[in-house]
């Protein structure tokens, strides 16, 4: 379980995150969504120890993510970014290898050998995989970095729009491997999705945020609501049952 | 297995050229000339390694391979140290301090220049890198704006002096000086060598390597601390190189095909030590001493800086 108790981050006037609390449970896929500033991805920062926080505490499987060493955090929990521009000329394969740079502090050994292996395969990356990242699309690239996060093979995986850049066949891909994670190992992962329609159809629990705070959490269910979504994106947003799924069409 | 070949290819051609210049012209004279010349290779070597590793390491650390470590000002103070002893004490002074003194009055000044620097941007949260540089070049900038000051109103003859150090000059190292600095420079690589692990990771950029477990604050900050000594000591030892290890370090990336540390960083010595050997056996038997190996070096480490910076404008 990661535990968010009264989290504050202050960026300027007004904006950041403002005493936030919220328990994300263990082996779910939960998507936090909301309107551009609403501080998904500064909250997902401060969860991962990326960003400092003003007040309040996190932990992760009672780990405190301040106090604990990094590299034994680094073996529970993973995060992967929405930009990601390195400056070292790597291919995917190499890329995928330092996922395991907590297990085996660089050297590698049959064990992380495989695990690499079973994450380029997930991510169907093995026709491309001796090529370097900045040859590849924006979709490749983010693919690769999905793999190296998979490699990291830690309990809990935030991710922050893993979706962009992805094409419609991608993203459904994506959101398939992060299901067989959570269904299949048990694994638990946290996204920000801007597109709620696969949150609505591939996450267990959403969790809504606007100008800094929670407006609103719960099972996805009970969360793909028009009325729950006017008060997150003031718009109004009919749902359409389509098999089994609710869609929502925010095309006004 | 290839960049393995590729070591050992530069080891034979640094040892080589270090042969050449230890014999060349002897003329029977061995108990004269062999120790001088081993004195220079050895302040030759000395400075190659400890600049071609301190600018790496710092390349790795800013994620930026244009930049050098004496852009956070140490060459300008190292000048600036040496224009105000001169101008406040005439050049009596200057030559009546010792040139122990002098060492390690310029390491200690630099050290703690670079400390003080340091200390004062941890407070502050955040992208304190590029911060840290845009401070040091001002810091630089002023440093040298006095020296020039300062270099107006000396006496010619005291000028003289100052302009000796400006370039750097392997001619006269005393052998005391080279073994402090060569000690000072094994102790920094050594202090910190368990962080050595973490500069793989490190280039892949701070919101990575913190997710893979780098403790990345207390890693950068010892990692600069190891490359302001070195940066000091060599300075103190023979003077400001500027574009050296610029020019080496991308040389390196290009030469072996890997982002790995432990073959760069090696290659980046090998060759730094090989072309310092191989300019300054130029700058004696060439131009038999009528330039300095630092003009080339200036002159070929601009070109190159320049062709980097508009090769880097394409992508």
């Amino acid at each position: 379980m990661i535990d968010v108790r009264n989290v504050t981050k202050r960026y300027g006037a007004g904006q950041g995150i403002h005493d936030i609390h919220v328990r994300i449970a263990k082996g779910r896929i939960t998507s936090l969504i909301g309107p551009n500033g609403a501080g998904k991805s500064t909250l997902l920062s401060i969860m991962s120890r990326l960003l400092p926080m003003d007040a309040g505490e996190v932990s992760i499987d009672g780990l405190n993510v301040v106090q604990t060493d990094s590299e034994r955090l680094a073996r529970t929990v993973s995060i992967l970014k929405q930009t990601n521009d390195i400056n070292v000329r790597l291919t995917i394969q190499q890329l995928v290898e330092f996922g395991r740079f907590p297990h085996s502090r660089g050297r590698l050994t049959s064990e992380d050998k495989q695990q690499v292996e079973e994450a380029i395969q997930y991510m169907e990356l093995e026709p491309l995989r001796n090529q370097y990242l900045d040859k590849l699309s924006g979709g490749q690239r983010q693919r690769a970095f999905i793999a190296m996060v998979l490699a990291q093979n830690t309990e809990y995986i935030l991710l922050d729009e893993p979706l962009n850049n992805l094409d419609m066949k991608h993203s459904v891909q994506i959101m398939k491997v992060l299901r067989r994670l959570t269904d299949e190992l048990g694994r638990t992962v946290v996204l920000v999705l801007h597109d709620i329609n696969f949150a609505s159809c591939y996450s267990d629990a959403i969790v809504a945020m606007k100008e800094g705070r929670i407006v609103r959490e719960g099972p996805t269910n009970e969360m793909i609501d028009s009325a729950v979504l006017k008060g997150v994106y003031d718009m109004d947003i009919p749902i359409h049952l389509i098999d089994g799924n609710k869609i929502c069409v925010y095309f006004s | 297995m290839r960049d393995h070949w590729k070591l050992l290819l530069l080891a034979a051609l640094a040892l080589g050229l270090t042969a050449v210049f230890l014999t060349i012209d002897a003329s029977g004279d061995w108990d004269y000339v062999l120790p001088r010349r081993a004195r220079k290779i050895g302040a030759i070597a000395l400075t190659g390694a400890a600049i071609a590793y301190s600018t790496v390491v710092f390349q790795t650390l800013t994620n930026n391979k244009i930049l050098t470590p004496s852009l956070i000002g140490l060459d300008s103070l190292y000048l600036l140290l040496h224009t105000v002893i001169i101008f406040v004490f005439g050049s009596s002074a200057f030559t009546a301090i010792g040139k122990h003194e002098q060492f390690a009055l310029s390491v200690i000044l630099m050290v703690a220049f670079s400390g003080l620097l340091f200390r004062m941007l941890f407070r502050i949260q955040g992208r304190y890198l590029y911060f840290l540089l845009l401070v040091g070049i001002v810091c630089g900038t002023f440093f040298s704006s006095i020296s020039s000051f300062l270099q107006m109103l000396l006496d010619p003859n005291d000028f003289l002096l100052v302009q000796d150090k400006m370039f750097a000059s392997f001619n006269n190292v005393n052998s005391d000086i080279l073994l402090m600095a060569a000690l000072i420079s094994i102790a920094a690589v050594s202090v910190f060598y368990r962080e050595f692990k973490y500069l793989d990771v490190i280039a892949l950029g701070r919101e990575h390597a913190v997710n893979l477990g780098v403790p990345y604050d207390r890693t950068v900050r010892r990692m600069l601390i190891c490359v302001a000594v070195l940066v000091a000591t060599s300075t103190a030892l023979v003077g400001p190189i500027t574009f050296l290890g610029l020019l080496v370090a991308n040389v390196a990336y290009r030469v072996v095909g890997t982002y790995r540390h432990s073959t760069v960083l090696p290659a980046a010595i090998l060759i730094s030590v090989a072309s310092l050997i191989g300019g300054q056996l130029v700058v004696e038997r060439i131009f038999t001493f009528s330039t300095s190996l630092s003009v080339i070096l200036n002159f070929i480490g601009g070109g190159y800086f320049l062709i980097l910076m508009l090769k880097e404008d394409k992508t």
